[in-house]
C-alpha cells in the first residue's frame, strides 16, 4: 500500500509542478491545488498506513488499550484541507479579478508590475 | 497558567473583531485600530520585561500537557521580535491613517492589518511546528488580501506572483512537516530537539531539514528563491508594503533561526555551510539587482533581499557572537527598512511619482525630509554611529573569528554597494533639479495628513539613532537571546520540564 501511495504522491507532485509551469493562470491554480493534495496525502502516508483500531477508549476502561491508530495525522490533514480550501477560494477570485483587469490569462502578458 | 503569553495573539485578534463590529464607520475602525496597536505595544513591552526577569516561559494551550498539546513559548528572541513587530504595527497604522484611501479602509484594511499582526506574533510565539504552519497561513491570507485590496491592474499582477510563490512554499513546508512527523512522531519543537539530537548523520533528518530550508528560504527571499519579492512589494499602497517589508520576510528568517538552532543541528558542517553560501549569494544578488533599478520602492525591495543575506550569515556562522549579530541585525533592519518605505511614500506623495528620473529638487524644498531619508539610508549602508554599523560590525567580527574571510569580504563589498545605491536615490530624488517642475515654484504645501505620516517616519528614525547611540544595551539583549538560542536546555526545560 505504501509504495502505491508514494507513487500517487509523486505523480500528483509532478502534475502539479507541470501545471505551475504552464502560461495560463487558471492552470496555475490547478497546479497549486494538486500540490496541496499531494502534501496532504504525503502526511497521510508518512503517518503510517497500517490497519488499526480507531483510538476510542473502550467503555469502562480508564485509558487506551492495545494497538490503535494515530489520530494526529488525520487532525493535521483536516486542518491543512480547511486552510487550502480557503486559500484556493481566494486564489480563484484573484485570478478572476486579474483576468478582468488585464483581459488576458497569459502569464507572459502580465508584465506591468515588472517592466 | 501564564496569561501574558497568549495576549500578543489575542490583542490583535480582538482589535480585528472590534474593527469588524464597526464595519460601517471609518472613524471607529481607525480609532480601534490605533488603540489596538498601542495595546499590542504595551503587551509586548511587558512580555519582554517578564522574559528578561524570569527566563524562558511556556504555556500549554487548553492545558493539554506537552508534547501532546500545542505550547506557546517565549524566549528573549521571540519577545524581542514581538516587540519590534508591535512598533512597526503602530508606526504603519499611524502612517496609514493619513495615507490609505477611504475605499480601502471601508473594505477592511484595518482588520486585515491586525489579523496579519496576529499571524506574525503567533509565528514568533508558537512552540509547535504544525502550529507554525497555521500561523504562517493566517499571516499569508491576510497579506494576500492586503496586497490585492484596491484591485488595480498592477496590484493584481503583483498579487498573483506573490500568492503563487508563497503557496508553493507552504506546500513544501507542509510536506516537510508530514515527513518530520513520520520520522520523529512528534511536532513539538522542544520534543523534536530531544528526539533528533542523537540522530547524528541520519540522512533522512538532513533531507527534511533541507525541505524546511527551501520552504522558509522562499518566505525569507534568499538566493535563488527571491524573485517574487521585487516583483510584488512595490505594487500595494506604501503603508502595506512598508508593513510587508518590515515583517513578512523576517518571519521566514525567524523560522530558519528557530529550527536551525533548536532542531536541525545534527549536521552543522553541511547545513550551515550551505546556509553560508546562500547568505553570500543572497547579499550579492540583491544588491546587484538594486543597482540596475530606477524606481524608489523597487530599489528598496532588492535591498530587502540583500539584507536578508546578512541575517542568514549570522545564523550560518553559528557562534554565539554571530547569532547575536543576526538577532541585532534583524531588529535594526526591520525598523530601518520600514522607515525607508514610509519615506518613499512621502516622496511619491509630494511629487506624484516613484521613478527616480522624474523626481528631484527635494533637498531644496524639503530639507527636513532629505535629512529624514539620510538617517535610515546611511544606517542601511552601515555608517557609524547608526544602528546598521554595529549590526555589521558584530557580523564581520564573528566572520573574522571563524576565519570565513570570503563571506566577510562579500559582506563589506555589499555594504559599499548599498551605499552606492542609497547615494543614487539621494542624488536623483533629493539633490538634482526636478526635471518636470519649474525650479522656482515650490511643490504644494504639506497638509496635516503629510505631517501625521511624516511623524511615523520621524519616530522610527529616532529609534534608529537611539539604537545606534545605545548599541551596548541592544547588544547585551541580543547576546542573551543568542545564548538562549544556542543552548536550548532552558527552552526544553520550560516546555517539557517545569509544567505551569
Amino acid at each position: 500500500m505504501t509504495p502505491l501511495m508514494a507513487l500517487l504522491v509523486g505523480v500528483l507532485y509532478a502534475a502539479g509542478i507541470y501545471m505551475l509551469l504552464r502560461r495560463s493562470i487558471v492552470k496555475l491554480i490547478l497546479g497549486l491545488v494538486l500540490l496541496s493534495h499531494a502534501a496532504h496525502l504525503l502526511i497521510f502516508t508518512a503517518g503510517g498506513l497500517e490497519w488499526r483500531r480507531a483510538p476510542f477508549i473502550p467503555p469502562g476502561a480508564e485509558r487506551l488499550t492495545g494497538v490503535v491508530a494515530d489520530p494526529l495525522p488525520q487532525a493535521l490533514i483536516m486542518t491543512a484541507i480547511v486552510i487550502s480550501f480557503g486559500v484556493t477560494a481566494f486564489a480563484l477570485v484573484l485570478v478572476y479579478r486579474a483576468h478582468q483587469a488585464a483581459s488576458t490569462d497569459d502569464w507572459d502578458e502580465m508584465r506591468s508590475s515588472e517592466p | 497558567m501564564n496569561v501574558l503569553l497568549p495576549l500578543p495573539l489575542l490583542m490583535p485578534l480582538l482589535t480585528a473583531v472590534l474593527c469588524l463590529l464597526g464595519w460601517r464607520s471609518r472613524r471607529w475602525q481607525q480609532a480601534a485600530s490605533l488603540a489596538g496597536g498601542f495595546a499590542l505595544l504595551a503587551v509586548a513591552v511587558v512580555l519582554l520585561v517578564a522574559v528578561r526577569r524570569t527566563g524562558v516561559q511556556a504555556v500549554a494551550v487548553g492545558s493539554w500537557p506537552p508534547p501532546y498539546g500545542i505550547v506557546l513559548v517565549v524566549d528573549l528572541f521571540s519577545a524581542l521580535m514581538v516587540l519590534v513587530s508591535a512598533i512597526i504595527g503602530v508606526a504603519t497604522i499611524i502612517y496609514s491613517l493619513a495615507t490609505v484611501d477611504a475605499a480601502r479602509e471601508n473594505y477592511g484594511y484595518h482588520p486585515l492589518v491586525h489579523v496579519l499582526l496576529a499571524g506574525v506574533c503567533g509565528a514568533f510565539l508558537t512552540g509547535d511546528v504544525f502550529n507554525l504552519y497555521v500561523w504562517f497561513e493566517v499571516m499569508l491570507i491576510a497579506s494576500f488580501v492586503l496586497m490585492a485590496l484596491g484591485g488595480e491592474r498592477i496590484q493584481m499582477e503583483g498579487a498573483i506572483k506573490y500568492v503563487t510563490l508563497n503557496l508553493v512554499s507552504s506546500a513544501i513546508f507542509l510536506a516537510a512537516v508530514g515527513i518530520l512527523y513520520g520520522l520523529a512522531g512528534t511536532l513539538n519543537m522542544a520534543d523534536l530537539a530531544m528526539k533528533l539530537r542523537p540522530a547524528q548523520g541520519d540522512g533522512m533528518v538532513v533531507t527534511v531539514s533541507l525541505m524546511f530550508m527551501a520552504a522558509f528560504g522562499i518566505k525569507a527571499a534568499v538566493f535563488p528563491l527571491f524573485f517574487w519579492l521585487p516583483a510584488s512589494y512595490h505594487v500595494p499602497p506604501v503603508a502595506v508594503s512598508a508593513l510587508f517589508a518590515g515583517l513578512l520576510t523576517k518571519v521566514g528568517v525567524y523560522a530558519l533561526v528557530r529550527l536551525f538552532t533548536l532542531v536541525f543541528v545534527q549536521d552543522v558542517g553541511f547545513t550551515h555551510t550551505l546556509l553560508l553560501v546562500v547568505a553570500g549569494l543572497t547579499m550579492a544578488s540583491g544588491v546587484l539587482g538594486a543597482a540596475v533599478q530606477r524606481e524608489f520602492r523597487r530599489i528598496l525591495s532588492f535591498h530587502i533581499v540583500s539584507q536578508i543575506g546578512y541575517m542568514v550569515m549570522g545564523l550560518a556562522l553559528f557562534t554565539p557572537l554571530a547569532v547575536s549579530g543576526a538577532v541585532f541585525y534583524i531588529i535594526h533592519h526591520i525598523i530601518v527598512k520600514t522607515n525607508l518605505f514610509l519615506i518613499a511614500g512621502l516622496v511619491s506623495r509630494l511629487q506624484g511619482t516613484e521613478a527616480l528620473a522624474l523626481l528631484g529638487g527635494l533637498y531644496r524644498w524639503r530639507p527636513a525630509l532629505a535629512m529624514l531619508f539620510l538617517i535610515p539610508a546611511l544606517s542601511l549602508a552601515g555608517i557609524p554611529p547608526l544602528s546598521g554599523f554595529f549590526a555589521k560590525l558584530i557580523l564581520v567580527r564573528a566572520g573574522l573569528e571563524t576565519r570565513q574571510y570570503a563571506i566577510v569580504a562579500t559582506a563589506l563589498l555589499v555594504s559599499l554597494l548599498t551605499l552606492f545605491s542609497m547615494t543614487k536615490i539621494w542624488q536623483e530624488a533629493f539633490w538634482k533639479q526636478a526635471p518636470a517642475l519649474d525650479p522656482a515654484v515650490a511643490p504644494a504645501p504639506a497638509g496635516p495628513a503629510y505631517k501625521v505620516a511624516a511623524g511615523a517616519a520621524v519616530a522610527l528614525a529616532a529609534l534608529t539613532v537611539s539604537i545606534g547611540l545605545g548599541a551596548e544595551f541592544l547588544l547585551r539583549l541580543s547576546s542573551e537571546a543568542a545564548g538562549q538560542l544556542l543552548d536550548p536546555s532552558a527552552y526544553v526545560a520550560a516546555v517539557l520540564g517545569g509544567r505551569p
